[in-house]
Formats: structure tokens, C-alpha cells, sequence
């Protein structure tokens, strides 16, 4: 996917300024965030749960090797294929020979991230293979062709007007020529439109929340069952999944489903939970008669055994956007490429260049709500200063912060000089903000005072003038 | 060893403690300062201010300026080192010095044993009072209804919740009422506020809002940064609701005018 991540500063101004999107995020930050309270609420072991969680991801990514290698020894016992692609365009081109060796013509595709990290469905759309998506919200942006603004809500910048008028549009052409306006019917006309096209298809490709080493098979869960349709019906089923998302056990996949789906939507468990273990074996009613695996890399491996490892935890439940204010405020596409969100600030200078993504991970107030959140513990805001102190060692810092952190910190380490200057400082603000106790404009300071008033000090000096005027003690009354 | 600051000193020594001022009460509200000196006087401290100290080095740290940022904090360390405890009235400044210095000298290990005495015995000055001294009210007067912000540093990193609310339901005439999310960023974030001020306008809108239908005529928190910002908001879009540090409040100096407003008292 092309990114706009450079264009931060003005996706932000669009974002803002975009009616439907806010209607949409006022709607999104009271209700993931609640759902994920209540359901937190029910489970008192959930703490303990994330521990477990945490611990897992981190055995496993210290011997990802091995867990890796055991995956595809199963797959391959199994009769299925594992393809190893170490960039984007190796599993561009590894799903493109797949398909084209079965004549595929048509693929339905359930919801993948990493289909959307390596831009497969342009790129397959050249070769003249159809990719249909199946997810609702996938299907939704696939009709307006546009990205998806959330990891698991994708259309979730949309009003449903919005969606009516897309769907009339798109769906005159089968006759359905009227404008629905209740959630139910749109469902509905959706629903039929699929159906067809799963029939229709020649390969299913699907993503992964979990590969399991010990059995081989990868693990699927969704609300809406389309990616069970999309790895049944076909006779060809691509798993894309990237190396992060192996697992050892099922028991360990146990544990992360329980708090995957949480956090992500305050379920208890999503709808459909589904296992792919190998092609249909002889007996087998229905199934694909090919399976592969294509694990991706794509720059991940570079930050294992690195202070940035801890990324790869992360499970893709979506709550660290869901209660991130700075993405409540300007939605999932004005950080410009796949991942939005802390998460995204964090993987996409990691995935397409820090020089690209630099706004990304400066474009945050550390709160830390996403740390506090994150089922597998993932130290978010940490990951984004380890980000800035790189940015700042390879001077992308943008030159205006630099400089005046230059002249900050020159006078930070000169405690004299620095207080005579913020003595000058405090009487001349006191002074000018004498009649009001505020400024509605203040030199250098615009990027303030463009949207508040600017506190003028108290007047009688700063704290240590005074403390030092009283002696070393505090003025009584 | 650290001194264990959460038994009384042995003969009822009054505790020597330090104020560590921070940066923006010292040029923008002093009287967060005094008030803070107030309060731990009041329960039995012996307050001392290290005259050269400046800043914790946020600013640096969150710009990615490590080297800043180790440079300030070891100043830091030099200059509050000796005292039993070291009171922030800031809960991000607070959690600069008891979460994060110590592992900037990670490379350095005699600094950082150092760095991590400091650490343990920083603390933000409300729970202070409230976890460490075991305060559980305070002699003070304040006729208003009040909502709490709950500053993100404080909150997340220190675990700043309840303390500060206990402590305001003992000020006399103070009715507490909550806004819907107190717990949600201001949007302040230090240079963040001014490196990208549309998204900050957007956050500190809307927790204006939420001030706003709270019903409160005065907001309190625990970090200057955050009311600076919402008291900037605020009075920008014509809110009358009054702004103020909490250690005022406890402190019994709510007749002070509000932060931004002159001449204007409760
Ligand atoms: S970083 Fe954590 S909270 Fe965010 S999507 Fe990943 S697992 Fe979920």
C-alpha cells in the first residue's frame, strides 16, 4: 500500500475536517472502550491473564526459529505447502504464481492486515485475477476504494448513510435499486451479493491471528463467519500470515483468545473460531484440495533481540486505537498507511522507513491509556521515544524543535543563567498580562495561542525568587 | 539501603524533605509551590528547596534527546540526593524521576544505583501525603462544586486516583462531582500541544466539554502542564469554570485568584 504517512500534518486538517469521520469516532471512542470495561469487569483473572499473554508472545519470540521450522515440519506432514517470503514483493509474487497455477479467475479474500501490508489486491487486479472481500467492512472500502481506517473495523470512519449511498450505487448494476436505510437491510443485500461470489471463486486467501506450531494449523477468528466460506468452498486455500503470528501450543492459543477478543470488542469470544489443519484429507466431505502458508518478513525480523522487539507481541486486537485519544481525534487514515493507531507508530517506521513515517510516533502525548490497555502488555509509549531518540540521532528532527531544544537545554544545565532569564520572564508576562490574567496572543507561542488563551504567571516573581526573598521559607499571610 | 520514609522517623524528628519545585510552577504559579510547602509543614516535614534546581528534563526526553535528557538528570540526582524524601507536585514530573531516570544510566552502574535511590524516594506530592505520611484530611475551606482531572502521568505511571479525591472530600463546603471521562488525556503532552496543535485543540475541546457538562464552577488537577492548557481552553471558549492546582485547594488558599484571571477570586 502506497503510504501518505509524510503528509501527516495535512491528513490531520482533512481528518478534522471531515463531518462523517467525526460523527463516526464520537461514536467509536465511547462505545470499544466501554464493551472492553464490561467485559474486563466480568474476568477478575484478566491481569493475570494479560501476564500469561505476555509471557507467551515473549517464550515465543525468543525461539521463533524453532517454533517456525516446527510449524511448517506439521504443514508439510499434513500434505500442505509453507512458503517463506522475506519482503512484500516475494509474497506478491509467491500469491500470484499460486493462483495463477490453478487458473484462478476470481479469490475470495477475508479480512488480512498483511494483505493490505503488501498491497495484494492491486497487484493482483493487474494480473487480471478478481479479489473479492468477503468481511463486510473490507467489502465496503473495496467498493469505494479506499483503505481500511481501523485494524479490525475497517470501515469504522463511515456513516451508514454513507454506506447506503455506496451500496446503491454499486449494487444498481444486480438490480437492487433501492436506498436502504436500516443497518439489518444493508447486512442483508451484502450478504446476497457474497454468496455468489464465494461460489464463484477459485481460491480462498485468508490472514491468521494464529499459526500453532504444535499442530500446524492456523487459527482464524471473525464475527461474521465469511472466512470460513473463503477456505472451504474454494480449492485452494492461502494462509498469509506474518512470522510474528506463530504460537507453540493450542493451550497458549487459548489464552490469547481469551483476551484478544476482550479487548478488542468486550466478547467473550468471537462468533467464529476456525481451525485450518492441512488440505481435505481422503474422506474429508468438503475442504480445499491445496493449502499453503505464506509467512511473511517484511522487516520484522531485524528488531528481534532489539529494544524494539516488544512490537511483535502484539496481536492485532485493535484497543490501543479504540482508547487512544490522539487517533479518536483524527481517525485511521491520517496516519497514512496500514497500521494506525500507537500500534502503527510504532511497527510502520519499523515496516516502510522512519524518515517516511517520522510524524508518527512524535504524534503522541505518552499518555499511556494504550499501554494500559494492551492485553499483551506492550510498553507502546516507550517504543515511540525509543523511535524519537532515533529520529534525533539521525537528525529528522524538524529543525524549529531542535533549535529550541538546543537553547532549552543549553540553559537547563545553566542554573544561574536560567534563573535570571525566567525571573525577566515571569515579571515581563506578569506585567503585560497585568489586565486580564491571560493572553489571546503571544509571540512565538502561536502554535498555543491560535487555539487557547495563554495563562499569564502570578504576579510577585517566580518561586524561587520569593523563597529566596523570605529566606528560605514560604510568605505567610 | 534506602530510608524507609513510610514509618515516622525515630524521636519524632520532623522529616527532612526536599520540593522539587518543577520548571512551570516556578515561572507560571508559585503558589502551587507554596502551597505544597504548606501541606507537608502542616504534616510535620522540614522542607528544604534546592536553590539550582531547573528542570527534570522532559522536554529533552520526550524530544528523544537522550543525551540532554542523562546530562539534566544527572544534575538532578547530584542535587537532591541526602534528603529522606523528594515531593514533586506534579505527577509527571513525579514519574520522570521515580519511573524513568534510572533507566538512562543503564550503561553506567554506579549511576544508576544512584538515580534508583532518588527514584524510591520521589514521590508526587499528593499521594505522598495520603500513601506515605497516612494524611487523611486537611484543614480547608472551599465553597464550590468541583470536578478532578486525573493527569495521565499520575494516574498511569504513580497510580494517582483516589488520594487527592480523599483528601478534597475532608475541605469543607467542596461538593465532588465527575465528569464523564476523567481519565482521557487533556491533549497537553508537553511540545506536543504546540507540535501539533490541531490535535491537541481537538483533545483539549473536548475535554472542555466534558468540564463544561459536568456541571463543576471549578476544575482541579495535579499537573500545572494540564491546567495550563485547559485553563487556556476553557477560558478561550468563554467558560467561566475556574482553574486550579489541587495543592491549593488542600492547602487553603482557593481565595488566590484562578490561573489566567486576575482580581477574579471564588
Ligand atoms: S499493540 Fe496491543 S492493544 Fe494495540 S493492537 Fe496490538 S495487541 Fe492490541
Amino acid at each position: 500500500m502506497q503510504s501518505t504517512s509524510r503528509n501527516f500534518h495535512h491528513n490531520v486538517e482533512d481528518a478534522l475536517a471531515n463531518p462523517n469521520l467525526q460523527d463516526s469516532l464520537a461514536k467509536l471512542k465511547v462505545g470499544f472502550s466501554e464493551r472492553r470495561r464490561q467485559a474486563v469487569e466480568r474476568l477478575p483473572e484478566f491481569e493475570a491473564l494479560r501476564d500469561a499473554a505476555r509471557d507467551i508472545k515473549n517464550h515465543t519470540l525468543a525461539n521463533l526459529d524453532f517454533y517456525l521450522e516446527e510449524f511448517e515440519r506439521k504443514v508439510t506432514a499434513l500434505g500442505g505447502h509453507v512458503h517463506w517470503a522475506p519482503t512484500a514483493a516475494d509474497a506478491r509474487r509467491i500469491i500470484t504464481e499460486l493462483c495463477l497455477s490453478v487458473g484462478a479467475r476470481t479469490i475470495a479474500k477475508s479480512k488480512s492486515m498483511i494483505s493490505e501490508e503488501i498491497g495484494i489486491n492491486d497487484h493482483l487486479e493487474a494480473q487480471g485475477i478478481a479479489p473479492i472481500e468477503t468481511d463486510l467492512g473490507e467489502y465496503i472500502i473495496q467498493l469505494r476504494r479506499e483503505p481500511p481506517s481501523h485494524i479490525i473495523a475497517p470501515a469504522v470512519h463511515l456513516t451508514k448513510d454513507q454506506v447506503a449511498d455506496t451500496f446503491l450505487e454499486h449494487h444498481r448494476a444486480l438490480g437492487f435499486t433501492q436506498r436502504l436505510t436500516e443497518r439489518s437491510d444493508l447486512v442483508a443485500e451484502a450478504r446476497h451479493v457474497l454468496r455468489q461470489k464465494f461460489l464463484d471463486a477459485d481460491v480462498g486467501l485468508t490472514g491468521a491471528n494464529f499459526l500453532v506450531a504444535e499442530t500446524g494449523s492456523s487459527m482464524l477468528v471473525t464475527n461474521e463467519g465469511n472466512a470460513d466460506l473463503s477456505n472451504t468452498l474454494p480449492r485452494m486455500h492461502i494462509v498469509l500470515a506474518s512470522i510474528e503470528k506463530v504460537i507453540p501450543t493450542l493451550e497458549d492459543a487459548a489464552v490469547l483468545l481469551r483476551v484478544l477478543a476482550r479487548s478488542a470488542t468486550g466478547q467473550e469470544s468471537s462468533v467464529y473460531t476456525t481451525l485450518n489443519t492441512g488440505p481435505k484429507r481422503s474422506g474429508d466431505l468438503d475442504g480445499p484440495s491445496q493449502y499453503h502458508v505464506v509467512i511473511l518478513d517484511n522487516g520484522r525480523s531485524s528488531v528481534l533481540g532489539t529494544d524494539m522487539q516488544e512490537m511483535l507481541r502484539c496481536i492485532r486486537c485493535g484497543a490501543c486505537m479504540n482508547h487512544c485519544p490522539v487517533y479518536g481525534a483524527i481517525g485511521g487514515h491520517a496516519y497514512g498507511w496500514v497500521y494506525p493507531g500507537p500500534i502503527g507508530a510504532v511497527l510502520t517506521p519499523q515496516l516502510i522507513g522512519v524518515e517516511e513515517a517520522s510524524n508518527l510516533p512524535n504524534a503522541s502525548t505518552f499518555c499511556g491509556r494504550c499501554e494500559s490497555v494492551c492485553p499483551v502488555r506492550i510498553p507502546l509509549p516507550k517504543l515511540m521515544r525509543h523511535w524519537r531518540e532515533r529520529e534525533f540521532e539521525r537528525h529528522l528532527t524538524p529543525k524549529a524543535v531542535r533549535q529550541g531544544l538546543a537553547l532549552w537545554s543549553f540553559l537547563a544545565q545553566r542554573p544561574k543563567l536560567y534563573r535570571l532569564l525566567t525571573g525577566w520572564t515571569n515579571r515581563t508576562l506578569a506585567l503585560f498580562g497585568r489586565g486580564e490574567g491571560r493572553f489571546r496572543a503571544l509571540p512565538l507561542a502561536s502554535g498555543w495561542t491560535r487555539f487557547r488563551d495563554f495563562p499569564a504567571p502570578e504576579s510577585g516573581g517566580t518561586f524561587h525568587a520569593q523563597w529566596a526573598r523570605h529566606g528560605g521559607a514560604r510568605p505567610r499571610p | 539501603m534506602v530510608a524507609d520514609v513510610s514509618s515516622p522517623p525515630a524521636n519524632n524528628r520532623p522529616r527532612r524533605v526536599a520540593l522539587f519545585v518543577t520548571c512551570l510552577v516556578d515561572l507560571f504559579r508559585p503558589s502551587v509551590g507554596f502551597a505544597a510547602v504548606k501541606l507537608l509543614e502542616d504534616a510535620g516535614c522540614t522542607v528544604e528547596v534546592p536553590p539550582l534546581q531547573v528542570c527534570c528534563g522532559q522536554p529533552a526526553y520526550n524530544s528523544g534527546d537522550r543525551t540532554t535528557t542523562r546530562a539534566i538528570a544527572a544534575q538532578i540526582v547530584e542535587m537532591f540526593e541526602g534528603y529522606e524524601a523528594v515531593v514533586v507536585p506534579s505527577g509527571s514530573c513525579g514519574g520522570m524521576l521515580s519511573r524513568h531516570y534510572p533507566g538512562l544510566f543503564d550503561d553506567e552502574p554506579a549511576m544508576k544505583a544512584r538515580a534508583e535511590r532518588l527514584a524510591a524516594r520521589s514521590h508526587e506530592l499528593v499521594s505522598f501525603l495520603v500513601d506515605v505520611l497516612g494524611v487523611t484530611s486537611v484543614a480547608a475551606h472551599y465553597e464550590d462544586v468541583v470536578t478532578y482531572h486525573d493527569s495521565c502521568s499520575g494516574l498511569r505511571e504513580l497510580g494517582i486516583k483516589q488520594q487527592p479525591r480523599r483528601l478534597l472530600d475532608s475541605v469543607r463546603g467542596l461538593t465532588m462531582r465527575e465528569m464523564s471521562t476523567p481519565e482521557v488525556c487533556c491533549g497537553f503532552g508537553g511540545t506536543f500541544c504546540v507540535k501539533y496543535p490541531e490535535i491537541s485543540n481537538a483533545m483539549v475541546g473536548e475535554k472542555s466539554a466534558d468540564v463544561a457538562a459536568s456541571g463543576a464552577g471549578t476544575l482541579l488537577a495535579g499537573d500545572l502542564g494540564c491546567l495550563l492548557n485547559m485553563a487556556g481552553k476553557l477560558q478561550r471558549d468563554g467558560n467561566p469554570v475556574r482553574v486550579r492546582h489541587v495543592a491549593e485547594v488542600l492547602a487553603d488558599m482557593g481565595s488566590l485568584p484562578p490561573i489566567g484571571e486576575v482580581g477574579r477570586q471564588r
